[in-house]
């Protein structure tokens, strides 16, 4: 005849399991990684020539060691620098000092004006990261504002706000977010 | 009418405990399934600068991190921005190798989604991580993530 088994005291179980919880609790990291997205160009052969690309297009920003910067061949500063970049790539057709217009025809849209604007950004090898990254937030604020905008008009929500891809897409085609990093080469010397 | 007057305990009634345990497992799996145990010893400091306008980082199975920034034993090992792969200093020659490596280990389907993420202390230069980036860009490594922290505007 077997006998019966005493019982386990499972008593003390959930202290274990507190034990066991407190660790993990404390262990746990759920911080998730934030950052700026960005998508870095092909490299380019040697014997192809870059694209012309006409003087009115471009924007030029310029950072130097001492981590200032010439927007347009002007200082400029970090504080005005999301509305300059806003101004210059905002629609302004038949005007000469602005960027040249191109009509394109978007799903959802239908034909839209789109700017052939470039933003151009250089630094040197000595500017600091942090302010290479507020240049790059700035021209991301400059950007999504102008999304926004459209996005409002077109669809009555902001840009962010979006759920549907198509519309999304729509957006992102209509505004492309053309910053252009140039090849590095030392300006104003180390 | 005696049927329907409550019977009087004497003193509160003791809370049933028993299913506690139950309680406190449920939890526990819940933490043991979200935790996600630091993968890296920094030995390179990486003081991440804020931004704005930051996008999370999805599937953190498909992102290798580079760390750039002053070594933590300035020391032992000088405050020049160092370049971190794995867990040993390396220089810009290594980040083939390092991309290389990290490709060889995903599968085949999720090769071209791997984004590298540069975990670039905000006082460094930008000659490293200019010199980084066209060897990312060499390899072919074109998804890049500048790791910020998130900065509440005003």
């Amino acid at each position: 005849m077997a006998r019966k088994l005493p019982e386990v005291n499972a008593g003390s179980m959930a202290d274990i399991a507190f034990l066991l919880l407190v660790f993990f609790l404390v262990t746990t990291t759920m911080d998730t990684d934030t950052g700026l997205v960005r998508k870095l160009p092909p490299p380019v052969p040697k014997d192809v020539k870059p694209p012309d690309v006409k003087e009115r297009n471009i924007m030029k920003i310029l950072v130097n060691k001492r981590d200032r910067l010439l927007v347009n061949n002007k200082e400029g500063s970090l504080y005005t620098l999301k509305d300059e970049v806003k101004d210059f790539m905002s629609i302004h057709p038949n005007n000469e000092s602005y960027p040249e217009i191109n009509i394109k025809s978007i799903e959802l849209l239908g034909d839209v004006p789109t700017s052939k604007g470039i933003v151009s950004l250089k630094n040197d090898r000595g500017t600091s990261y942090e302010m290479y990254i507020q240049v790059q937030n700035e021209l991301a604020r400059a950007f999504k504002e102008l999304r926004d905008e459209l996005s409002m008009e077109k669809f009555g929500k902001k840009y962010s706000k979006l759920v549907k891809e198509e519309q999304k897409k729509a957006i992102e085609a209509a505004v492309p977010m053309r910053i252009s990093e140039a090849e590095p080469e030392n300006i104003g010397g180390n | 009418m005696s049927r329907f007057k409550k019977k009087k305990g004497s003193g509160l009634p003791a809370i049933n405990t028993s299913s506690l345990p139950d309680i406190i497992f449920m939890l526990l799996f819940f933490f043991m399934v979200t935790t996600v145990m630091r993968e890296n010893t920094t030995i390179v400091k990486t003081r991440l600068p804020q931004a704005s306008e930051v996008q999370k980082l999805m599937k953190k199975s498909l992102v290798s991190y580079i760390y750039i920034g002053e070594p933590r034993n300035v020391k032992l090992y000088g405050n020049e921005s160092r370049i971190q792969l794995n867990d040993q200093f390396s220089s810009v020659g290594d980040i083939p190798e390092f991309i290389y490596s990290e490709r060889e280990a995903r599968d085949e389907a999720d090769r071209r989604l791997l984004t590298t993420s540069l975990k670039v202390d905000y006082k460094t230069k930008m000659g490293v991580v200019t010199d980084v980036k066209q060897e990312l860009r060499k390899v072919g490594a074109f998804k890049i993530n500048y790791s910020t922290r998130k900065k509440v505007y005003k």
